[in-house]
């Protein structure tokens, strides 16, 4: 290759300490800060610790549940089933909790978590061995799903009982802090370690750059591509597991509205959505950052239309700042 | 001839497998092969088709649009506000909804040319702005439709429907547009390799504008077909118009990585999940058991679409 | 005639700091071929971007015909009759070969593309050569050579007045550049300036009329052609002659020694025939033969990469039949890839050089746990020094290296793991002499230390100089081994073209 190649990145002129990925945490931190300052000037309760301890145990269901979507970003792909994964682990915790039998009661947390997997495995084998876009087949699962969850439930409520463990992780406290935060905050240090300091985490960073290289550097691929679209479904339904704690209660289409929370989480805090590039931290705080932002929201009491308009406006320029100041990546 | 059927083949089995699936509803269709049932076939068809005709334009340049839903409900919406009147507020009214839908897709390709964010991430969000904007215009389905213009577009002349010659039109219009001008070459030529057509000249960036607010401009046709056949405006309808016109464009042979496909196998696409969702409805199943059959049915076709995988005999052909 | 055409002036021009180009003064006129010759980094290619308008100088004028211009694209480039043909080829692939030639320069009458230019495509593809390239054909089932060949052909269709060619002939073979190079005469002839880019020395002596020898992106000298001997501005280009580019002939392996790789009857699909072939402990085997017959193929299928191969492939013995790349490293079997195309296959250009480094020994850490100063760490930098990389830092991103050192890093990923057999494919495409030198040394030297090299390359010269045997391949089966003093450019062009069936060497 002559020069045309070497110079396809050019050295960059911020500080060493200041890379693209500080520089996405810092933006979206900045953005936490002034949404909390922001909030404060219209309703003054809005800097107390409860009400910041608050937002962060909501902000775990969406930060768990994000955890695995960027992992599947991360590889080049996108996992659109987190909606009915969600609804279905839902569904199946909490009928299989409420079962007269108690072995089956027993399990129902397990049983969830497996439902989780084994939407991720569908997912995987639909990406790895039938090379189907992520984009369509995950979209297909989903769809299959949902008519799962419907023909089990009928048209009604599923009936059943939530696990006291999934309540109490959802809502309970250890030393004044939800322990829906504290189960989050261990699931990041395990993910970050994972993606630093694994084989595993440094295959997923190099498949969602080049696919071709991993493969004939003499990775297993279809194993990194499997192992992470089943994390992400176990992520998908471990943060259900919380939710249904949280909200006491399973229904049909309780997972839709988490969609584009969950990556625009992923998304404005750095992670590139053409993968191989990003940082949890990111994802941490972005999850935080859409956490508060749908809270100030209401607390407003917008009518959903605009909220929906707010919410989508404000993404969109957090995304164009990205874009704009980022010369050299795309988000 | 052989090396362009080679080149149309998932067009061409798309094809086959719709006239399949067509005759199966027609066969066990209470009614059978009537101009009725062929008329509502073709109308609810028709719809999907232009979603997936939009979906297709923003596909060919490397894109993806998950807002098409979200615009097809915005124009239903602004449609049952100005479709109605004198023949000329109407047709003013037509020029108005589809400047609306052109000014969407002009928004998102904005976005994405000259602010450099990713496709899918800007549809994401534009999406949730454009129907919030559909839900404030319109909280709950209603307003009023010129049912004269309605009757004109949504029954049949002579045994044929009118939504089927409707969008033949559009798709022989657009076949030459696309095959024929320099603008219709060049989006193939950036969706192909957006490099290569820089270097060959090509105004890259105005090109890809052009593929959004076409897609802008063939969503709001689709919002305007919407609110023929329902007579109202309805803000709710996005999602699945989303999701069905990326399912139409896969079946249809439109390749997501961009430069390959044609309006004609979004809209093959289109009819095959329209069929199955229809047969679904006359299946005998009970209607709990649907949604999830035709949930496993579209699964179980983009598979066998995939199926050519596995005559793949370089596995570098499968990392790309 | 005499006006100066094209003419820079005190041009420079720097990326992110790093100068590319210093203060360049250069002219090339109408009716000439122009060669431009230098290593990487010597800013060849920065001044061709200038004049093509890809990118803008930070100070100095170009100007053409006396007016200075300032071109925004290539679009606008192209306006003023500069066309430019980059290695990095400009083809759509999902078009056309007949549209991708349109689009580059479109008449329309009332909005539609006209149908006769089509015929003049079709006339400029049968000027270069390109008889047997359908309209119709979409360029990405077209090969390597093929395209080079639509892409030449889309340039001349553009009737330029300034015509750059960046590598443009790096994939054809020798009737085929001679084609080409007559469609140049007979450009220079109509008063066409060209701009010439190439490796392959004989090239620029059989069609350039002057040539410019660039250096650290400073313009050296220019001259006439033949005013200069090679050596003279392999002197000027690098500072050292051509005899040092090669090590010395090492002492045949005795026939007797056990094969390391034996290949046996190896078919797949039809690009496959029947290929035999084995290496030694200690050989360097050549793979050579025109572009496309097989070449490429049997490393793939010795590597794993392809389905459905029949025969044997076995390495000391052990069957590797239907094994794949992670079983293959592994060290008991110890083989290793170097792919054909460096960015796409053999590195991940936006990592940092340290993680495409680590990229294939990854799979061998222990419990999947890495150990960020472990064994294999400590190896690498051993490497590094033996490679003699030149780098910035290890944690800039590998595009930031010149092409020569991106391929020691494809190398030391590969040599961290010790392979016993090593496979290249054309590792020295495009790489400066300097690199290239450094290269066959470190082959020379694995060779020597017991490993078996299998060495594929479109360069001539190193199937000659650096293999102790070469096998030739046509259509899909080895047509002829070479070795020891049968060795010659004459016997490997004959072999080549498989001169017993004369004509149709290529279809």
């Amino acid at each position: 290759m002559t020069d045309a190649t070497e110079r396809t990145v050019t050295p960059r002129k911020s500080p060493p300490w200041l890379n693209r990925d500080r520089m996405s945490v810092l933006l979206i931190a900045l953005g936490c800060v002034a949404l909390l300052l922001g909030g404060s000037l219209l309703y003054p309760g809005f800097l107390k610790p409860g009400y910041l301890l608050q937002q962060l145990q909501i902000a775990a269901f969406l930060g768990i549940i994000a955890t695995g979507a960027m992992m599947v970003i991360l590889l080049g792909e996108i996992d659109l089933s987190v909606p009915w994964t969600i609804t279905g682990t839902a569904i199946v915790v909490i009928s299989a909790s409420g079962s007269s039998n108690p072995l089956i009661a027993s399990l129902a947390i397990p049983l969830g978590l497996c439902l989780g997997m084994a939407v991720g495995l569908l997912n995987a084998i639909g990406v790895a061995v039938f090379r189907v876009p992520a984009m369509v087949w995950t979209l297909a699962v989903n769809a299959m799903l949902l008519g799962a969850a419907v023909f089990y439930t009928g048209n009604s409520r599923p009936n059943g009982e939530v696990p006291w463990l999934a309540t109490q992780a959802a809502t309970g406290r250890s030393f004044g802090i939800p322990n829906a935060f504290l189960v989050w905050a261990v699931l990041a240090a395990i993910t970050v370690w994972m993606l630093k300091r694994t084989v595993y985490g440094n295959y997923l960073y190099a498949l969602g750059n080049s696919r071709r290289a991993v493969f004939l550097a003499g990775a297993r691929v279809h194993l990194v591509t499997v192992a992470t679209f089943v994390l992400a479904g176990l992520f998908s339904s471990f943060g259900a597991i919380l939710l249904l704690g949280y909200t006491n209660q399973a229904y049909q289409g309780m997972g839709d509205p988490y969609l584009m929370p969950v990556i625009s989480a992923v998304v404005i805090g750095g992670t590139s959505i053409q993968g191989g590039r990003g940082n949890y931290v990111g994802t941490f705080v972005g999850a935080i950052f859409i956490t508060l932002l749908s809270s100030i929201l209401s607390v407003m009491q917008m009518p959903p239309a605009a909220r929906q308009i707010i919410f989508g406006a404000i993404i969109l320029v957090m995304l164009l700042i990205h874009g704009l100041t980022d010369k050299n990546g795309d988000i | 001839m052989t090396t362009r059927l080679r080149q149309n083949a998932r067009e061409a089995i798309a094809a086959l497998a719709l006239v399949v699936l067509f005759t199966g509803y027609i066969a066990i269709h209470p009614r059978g092969f009537s101009t009725y049932v062929v008329t509502i076939w073709s109308n609810e068809g028709t719809l999907l088709g232009l979603a997936a005709i939009a979906q297709f334009f923003v596909v060919l340049v490397k894109g993806i649009d998950l807002s098409v839903g979200s615009v097809v409900a915005l124009t239903n919406v602004v449609a049952s506000f100005v479709l109605n009147g004198s023949p000329t507020s109407i047709a003013l009214g037509m020029v108005a909804v589809l400047a609306v839908g052109v000014a969407c897709g002009l928004v998102n390709g904005i976005a994405v040319v000259h602010g450099r964010v990713q496709p899918i991430v800007t549809t994401l969000a534009t999406g949730g702005m454009f129907s919030g904007i559909a839900l404030l215009l319109r909280p709950t389905p209603g307003g009023s439709i010129d049912e004269t213009m309605s009757d004109a577009l949504t029954y049949a002349v002579a045994g044929i429907p009118v939504s089927a010659i409707v969008l033949v039109v559009v798709l022989v219009a657009l076949l030459v547009l696309l095959r024929r001008t320099t603008v219709g070459l060049g989006l193939y030529g950036v969706g192909s390799s957006e490099q290569s057509a820089y270097m060959t000249g090509l105004r890259v960036n105005r090109l890809k504008l052009v593929a959004y607010s076409s897609s802008g401009f063939v969503a709001a046709l689709a919002g305007i077909y919407v609110s023929m056949v329902t007579l109202t405006g309805d803000p709710n309808i996005g999602p699945s118009y989303t999701l069905n016109s990326i399912a139409a464009v896969v079946l249809g042979g439109v390749a997501l990585s961009g430069g390959v496909g044609s309006p004609i196998g979004a809209v093959i696409g289109a009819l095959i999940l329209k069929t199955i969702s229809s047969l679904m409805f006359f299946s005998g199943l009970p209607p709990l058991a649907q949604p999830f059959f035709e949930g496993l049915i579209l699964a179980t076709a983009i598979a066998l679409g995939a199926l050519g995988v596995f005559r793949v005999r370089s596995r570098l052909e499968l990392y790309r | 005639m005499a006006d100066r055409y094209v003419e820079l002036k005190s041009v420079s021009k720097s990326y992110g700091g790093v100068p590319a180009l210093t203060k360049v003064d250069f002219r090339c006129e109408p009716g000439r071929v122009h060669a431009i010759l230098g290593e990487n980094g010597a800013g060849k290619s920065t001044l061709m971007k200038l004049l093509a308008g890809v990118i803008q100088p930070d100070s100095g004028t170009i100007s053409i015909g006396g007016q200075t211009v300032r071109f925004s694209s290539p679009r606008d480039a192209a306006k003023q009759g500069t066309v430019c043909m980059f290695q990095e080829l400009s083809l759509m692939p999902h078009l056309s070969v007949g549209d991708n030639i349109v689009l580059a320069a479109p008449r329309t009458r009332m909005g539609l593309v006209e149908r006769g230019v089509y015929q003049e495509a079709r006339e400029a593809l049968d000027l270069v050569g390109a008889r047997s390239i359908p309209l119709g054909a979409r360029v990405s089932g077209l090969s390597l050579s093929e395209r080079q060949l639509v892409e030449i052909a889309k340039a001349v269709f553009r009737k330029p007045k300034l015509l750059i060619l960046d590598e443009a002939t790096s994939a054809l073979t020798s009737e085929l550049v001679e084609t080409v190079f007559g469609v140049l005469r007979m450009l220079k002839a109509q008063g066409v300036a060209i701009l010439f880019i190439s490796h392959r020395m004989h090239e620029v002596d059989a069609i350039a009329d002057r040539i410019s020898v660039f250096r650290n992106g400073r313009h050296i000298e220019t001259f006439d052609v033949g005013a200069r001997t090679t050596d003279q501005i392999v002197g000027l280009m690098i500072g050292r002659s051509l005899e040092e580019l090669f090590p010395p002939r090492r002492p045949p392996v005795p026939d007797t020694t056990p094969a390391v790789l034996d290949v046996s009857d190896v078919s797949w699909q039809s690009q496959l025939v029947n290929v035999s072939l084995a290496a030694r402990a200690g050989e360097i085997v050549g793979l050579g033969g025109l572009d496309a017959q097989g070449q490429q193929q049997i490393m793939h299928a010795v590597f794993g990469v392809l389905r459905g191969v029949t025969g044997r492939i076995e390495l000391n013995g052990k069957r590797l039949n239907g094994l794949k790349p992670p079983r293959l490293k592994q060290s008991d079997i110890g083989l290793a890839l170097v792919p054909e195309d460096r960015k796409t296959e053999g590195l991940i250009p936006s990592m940092s050089v340290a993680q495409n480094m680590r990229l294939a020994a990854l799979g061998r850490a222990p419990f999947g746990l890495l150990d960020l100063n472990g064994n294999s760490d400590a190896r690498l930098r051993q490497l590094i020094e033996r490679l003699a990389l030149t780098y910035g830092s290890l944690e800039d991103p590998v595009a930031t290296l010149s092409g020569g050192n991106q391929q020691k890093v494809v190398l030391a990923k590969w040599l961290v793991l010790s392979p016993k057999c090593l496979l290249l494919m054309d590792p020295t495409r495009g790489i400066d002499l300097g690199t290239k030198a450094q290269i066959y040394r470190l082959l020379t030297d694995l060779a020597a230390e017991g490993m078996a090299v299998i060495l594929q390359s479109t360069d001539y010269e190193e199937l000659i100089h650096l293999c102790d045997r070469v096998y030739v391949f046509y259509r899909g089966s080895v047509a002829k081994e070479l070795k020891g003093d049968q060795l010659s450019a004459d016997a490997l062009i004959a072999a080549s073209m498989n001169v017993h069936l004369h004509a149709g060497a290529r279809a």
